[in-house]
């Protein structure tokens, strides 16, 4: 029942683990709610030529759960902002050949990029401010 | 300890004659269990030589199948100690729940009107009791404790003059919980109300004994017993009388509650599933028990946060339902595809809602989410058990560390304090 993409990212899962949120260069989305079955957590790490220089995930869910934030980790890698926020849902799902029931899982990690994007913003605005 | 086992052993013998256990390992016998191989061979003759219509009257052909059929209920009625003549065929434990509860209540609708049930009950028993509530009938579905027993002192507060049933199933088919029935059935009798119970689960794996339990009606499957799937029985007590409505109407076979020729093989291999059950029940419960505690101990030894689902003293030694927290059910299942179990987190099911059963019992829905059960039986081994655990505790500990709710588990977060967007 599940694509042998998924089966490859839920057996070796790229960049799993986290960064320590608080650090410069940093952006954490927290999306999902335990009640339903699944979280992600995604990060990014953005680089000073404000390219996304590295990512992390750590996901609750199933296998297309996992999945999905895994490849999503590995697309935003090297993307400007901007680039990353673009990612659709459905070429997660598409890449993945997940099955309907399991789209939700895609969108999820379509939201998991966007939290973690804005998250970065609001931080290094807040920072600039701070810094004036 | 058996033929059958032994069969599947050499079956799985590598070259230097080591046993190896048989890939994938079926661990999921609450869903359904193999035909024990002396079963299909009582059952063989039935389909050829022997394949007379039991109701036939007047030729040896019919005679014999007659005989076989009526061994097959004798062997039936023995497991829970009832007369022969109360055991009517059916094709399985759904059809035997549904004649029961509404064949109860369409006899006696117009003199009573309401039904007692619980809310852990199998969907057969509570779709029955919705249907009648569409037609008028009045339905409690009592709540079960934290252990996934009922309280005796609701039932009893329950019970109004106008309670013709209580339909209380004997062993949970998820958490493998075994109800009161002796004091269920002393109060349902007190109180003049018939007590049915859904046994599919626990014929075979407990003993029952319609009398000292007083039990009106009892639902058996062949399936969950090593028989055949295609054929269940209902026992129907005679003293005091219970008096039903049939479902299916026809030649007016089995006393005219349930007309259809009978199937004779199906009906021999229940008989037959039955007197092995019945025979090896005390041995086999004293193994399964040593393996049940062995597989959660082995799994405790291990892993930090797992918990039980249901009570674990009143329960069958076949089944463990496990919460594994901050694990997603579904996905632990891809990480142990060589085991055979099911989850309660139901995510490829239409619903997305995890179990109502553990739901029932009040585990928090995260909780629900992250349950396996796990049901052992006749042909599991210890082998196959320790396999399992190993397994079992690796796709944990790898998802765990994986897992952002196990990580602020560790760092101290309440993942109730944060604000969830629930999708």
């Amino acid at each position: 029942m599940y694509s042998d993409k998924v089966v490859d990212h839920y057996e070796n899962p790229r960049n799993v683990g986290g960064f320590a949120k608080e650090e410069a260069g940093i952006g954490t989305g927290l999306v999902g709610a335990p009640a339903c079955g699944d979280v992600m957590k995604l990060q990014i790490k953005v680089g000073a030529d404000g390219r996304i220089e590295d990512a992390k995930f750590k996901t609750f869910g199933c296998g297309s759960a996992i999945a999905s934030s895994s490849l999503a980790t590995e697309w935003v890698k090297g993307k400007t902002l901007d680039e990353a926020a673009s990612i659709k849902n459905t070429e997660i799902a598409q890449h993945l050949a997940l099955p309907p029931v399991k789209i939700h899982c895609s969108v999820l990690a379509e939201d998991a990029i966007k939290a973690a994007i804005k998250d970065y913003r609001e931080k290094s605005g807040a920072g600039e401010k701070a810094a004036e | 300890m058996n033929i059958a086992n032994q069969n599947i052993k050499s079956a799985n013998q590598d070259n230097a004659g080591v046993n190896l256990p048989k890939m994938p390992i079926y661990l999921d016998y609450q869903a359904t269990t193999p035909c024990d191989p002396r079963v299909v061979e009582a059952m063989l003759p039935y389909f050829t030589e022997h394949f007379g219509n039991p109701h036939s009257r007047n030729h040896k052909y019919g005679w014999d199948a007659e005989a076989a059929v009526e061994k097959a209920r004798a062997q039936i009625a023995s497991i829970i100690k009832a007369d022969e003549k109360e055991i009517i065929f059916t094709s399985g434990a759904t059809e035997s729940n549904n004649l029961a509860i509404k064949g109860v209540a369409h006899f006696y609708k117009d003199k009573k009107n309401h039904i007692i049930t619980t809310n852990t009950e199998h969907k057969c028993v509570l779709d029955s009791c919705r249907h009648l509530e569409l037609e008028g009938f009045k339905i409690t579905y009592l709540p079960v404790q934290q252990n996934g027993l009922i309280n005796l002192d609701e039932l009893k507060a329950a019970i109004t003059p106008q309670t013709m049933l209580v339909s209380i199933m004997a062993v949970n088919n998820e958490i493998g919980v075994i109800q009161p029935l002796a004091e269920i059935g002393k109060i349902c009798r007190e109180k003049g109300v018939f007590f049915h119970t859904d046994a599919a689960q626990a014929v075979g794996k407990i003993p029952l004994d319609v009398d000292a339990m007083k039990i009106d009606m009892l639902s058996i499957s062949g399936h969950k017993i090593y028989g055949p799937k295609g054929i269940g029985a209902l026992y129907i007590r005679r003293k005091p009388r219970v008096r039903l409505e049939a479902l299916i109407h026809g030649g007016g076979q089995e006393r005219g509650f349930r007309s259809g020729t009978l199937p004779t093989p199906l009906c021999v291999g229940l008989g037959e599933a039955c007197a092995i059950a019945e025979k090896e029940m005390g041995a086999e419960a004293d193994r399964l028990k040593k393996l049940q505690q062995r597989f959660l101990d082995g799994v405790r030894a291990k892993l930090d946060e797992v918990y039980l689902n249901g009570d674990a003293e009143h329960r069958i030694p076949g089944n463990l339902n496990l919460s594994f927290a901050h694990v997603e059910g579904e996905g632990l299942m891809m990480g142990i595809k060589d085991l055979c179990v099911s989850s309660g987190s139901a995510c490829t099911s239409a619903s997305l809602e995890p179990s109502y059963v553990l739901r029932a019992l009040g585990v928090e829905i995260e909780m629900a989410h992250t349950s396996l059960r796990i049901g052992i039986g006749r042909f599991t081994t210890e082998q196959e058990v320790d396999y399992a655990v190993e397994h079992i505790v690796q796709a944990v500990q790898r998802l765990r560390e994986m897992s952002p709710l196990w990580e602020m588990a560790q760092a101290g977060i309440d993942i109730k304090s944060i604000q969830w967007a629930e999708h």
